[in-house]
């Protein structure tokens, strides 16, 4: 696999317009903080890049996520480097343990959670340049509906909601997917249910989901919100491990249940996502 | 070696008159009591006033612009915690000049000090109530359903248009106000600035549209209601004793990991 930036390729995704969203692109988003989303994107970008797809994951909660503490990568050069014109954008972006790319964006990004016009467009065009160069671009959102957030899934084509079988995580979730139904007219949410005890009850919470959003949240006929049960994550202590020892569950653990689970998740979302769009 | 702060680079902002009070309290409780005039309690007096000072309009008595912002940045925390809305008003007295220029300054002055104790009257105890600059009021008002907000914001408009206020020992006058509210968006975190710029632009379409009048911006409904809630994972938890077993048993064998943890 040759460096991704690197590699000029053929996309139809070059040319978006503003809050269009651009192919090829997820955002995993939550609601709720704690759920394990940063954890996933991490994981699920390794196994797709074992799968030999190219993958990068933005940290878009602006220095926030937790990106760089769960892959134990502090690198000079960030996002905010990018922005205040220090630095080029190929210049951030660095190569995570897992075999994918990683654009973090630094401590400095807190001061752009303002979201003024101007950020919004310098994030649009940076989105522009990269999507090209990759097969998927993962978005690691932050905790929250915030504005950062909001604008980061409008970004997105694709949307992964991470929630936990938690009443407070099952709260959050939905409301989160009430606001990207409600501002963003969004039809397709695709889900994934994170540290689930049973086999079957990540489907079952999904399945609840959907109910309640179906008597609850109205839309035109023929407009229905369909939310698509990506997995389960069963609950895992080998995820624990991995992560107070800050490695990659699907480095150091690949056959634990849950490295399994999320491997599986990986080959769903290559079948509907990229395999559709190339 | 002591590190000494020259009192220039002090930023009085950072200054956290809370936390010197609290340090003053605690040496008090270490001294012998009944000492009347002891520095400690001569400090704490000073303390207090300061922080009166600090926080309060001296002509008003109502929060000056900097504990407004204090409370506002506060309750933008808490809305995107709690999902429970806030609504904030800002209002203009209407042609305040006009009473300047025809009664003079001090006639101004008894304006803005009776629209005061008014505004603070019309309001519950929770909300805060600012000045915000010149003839210019705000109110916070947490835990604010939208089918209240506006009804509280009405009362203000008629109880400040329902004032006589004595400018001169033979004159009393009337004035109006004009209101504009707005809700810290409900489970989206935002900014205070975001949020004054909203209620900003209402109030301004309310003075546009005539003055003496409320506009209140349409609350998006983000809510999750308890029949949502209860939908969501009432089966899940309270119909399954099964589940919650299971949970439990997972958080259980989650804990025996962690003393295996230890161990190894």
């Amino acid at each position: 696999m040759s460096d991704a930036l690197m590699t000029p390729q053929d996309t139809t995704a070059t040319a978006a317009v503003p809050l269009k969203p651009l192919g090829r692109v997820m955002a995993v988003t939550s609601g709720k903080g704690g759920v394990g989303k940063t954890f996933v994107s991490a994981n699920l970008a390794a196994a797709l890049a074992k799968r030999g797809h190219r993958v990068l994951v933005l940290d878009a909660d602006l220095g926030l996520a937790n990106l760089d503490v769960v892959l134990n990568l502090y690198p000079k050069i960030t996002l905010h480097d990018v922005f205040t014109g220090k630095a080029k954008i190929e210049e951030a972006i660095v190569r995570a343990p897992g075999g994918f790319s990683v654009l973090l964006a630094g401590s400095g990004m807190v001061e752009y959670s303002r979201l003024s016009a101007e950020v919004r467009n310098d994030f649009l065009s940076i989105m522009n340049g990269l999507t090209p160069h990759y097969d998927i671009v993962l978005l690691d959102t932050g905790a929250g509906i915030s504005d950062v957030v909001l604008f980061a899934v409008s970004l997105a084509s694709e949307v992964l909601v991470v929630a936990t079988p938690e009443p407070t995580s099952l709260t959050d979730a939905y409301a989160t997917i009430k606001v990207l139904v409600g501002q963003q007219k969004r039809q397709n949410i695709r889900m994934v249910i994170n540290q689930t005890a049973r086999l079957g009850d990540g489907r079952a919470i999904t399945t609840q989901l959907q109910q309640v959003l179906d008597r609850f949240v109205p839309s035109e006929p023929g407009r229905q919100v369909r939310l698509i049960h990506m997995g389960d994550i069963p609950s895992d202590l080998s995820v624990r491990q991995a992560i107070m020892r800050r490695q990659l569950l699907m480095q150091s653990m690949p056959g634990s249940p849950a490295a399994m689970a999320i491997s599986q998740l990986a080959g769903k979302l290559e079948e509907a996502i990229i395999r559709r769009q190339s | 070696m002591a590190n000494k702060t020259p009192s220039s680079e002090i930023d009085l902002n950072d200054l956290r008159l809370d936390d010197a009070r609290a340090l003053v309290e605690h040496d008090a409780d270490n001294q012998l009591a009944g000492l009347e005039n002891s520095p400690t309690l001569l400090l704490q007096k000073i303390l207090d006033a300061l922080c009166e000072l600090s926080l309060k309009d001296p002509l008003t008595g109502l929060a000056n612009r900097r504990h407004f912002q204090q409370v506002l940045s506060r309750e933008i925390d808490a809305v995107a915690r709690s999902g429970e809305p806030a609504l904030l008003l800002m209002m203009d007295i209407d042609h305040f000049k006009k009473v300047n220029d025809t009664y003079g300054h001090p006639a101004g002055d008894q304006v803005l000090q009776t629209i005061a104790k008014c505004l603070s009257s019309c309001v519950r105890p929770m909300d805060t109530v600012a000045r915000f600059g010149g003839e210019e009021f705000a109110v916070i008002l947490p835990s604010c359903l939208a089918s209240y907000g506006r009804t509280v914001a009405e009362r203000i408009r008629e109880a400040v248009g329902a004032l006589s206020i004595a400018v001169t020992p033979v004159t009393t006058i009337q004035v109006t106000v004009s209101v504009g509210g707005a809700y810290a968006p409900e489970w989206v975190r935002s900014t205070s600035s975001l949020w004054i710029d909203r209620a900003d632009t209402l109030l301004y379409r309310a003075k546009t549209e005539g003055r003496n009048r409320v506009c209140m911006d349409v609350q998006q409904e983000i809510s999750v209601s308890a029949e949502e809630k209860n939908m969501l994972f009432g089966h899940l938890a309270l119909g399954d004793p099964a589940w919650i077993e299971s949970i439990a048993i997972e958080s259980a064998s989650h804990a025996a990991g962690n003393a295996m943890n230890r161990i190894n």
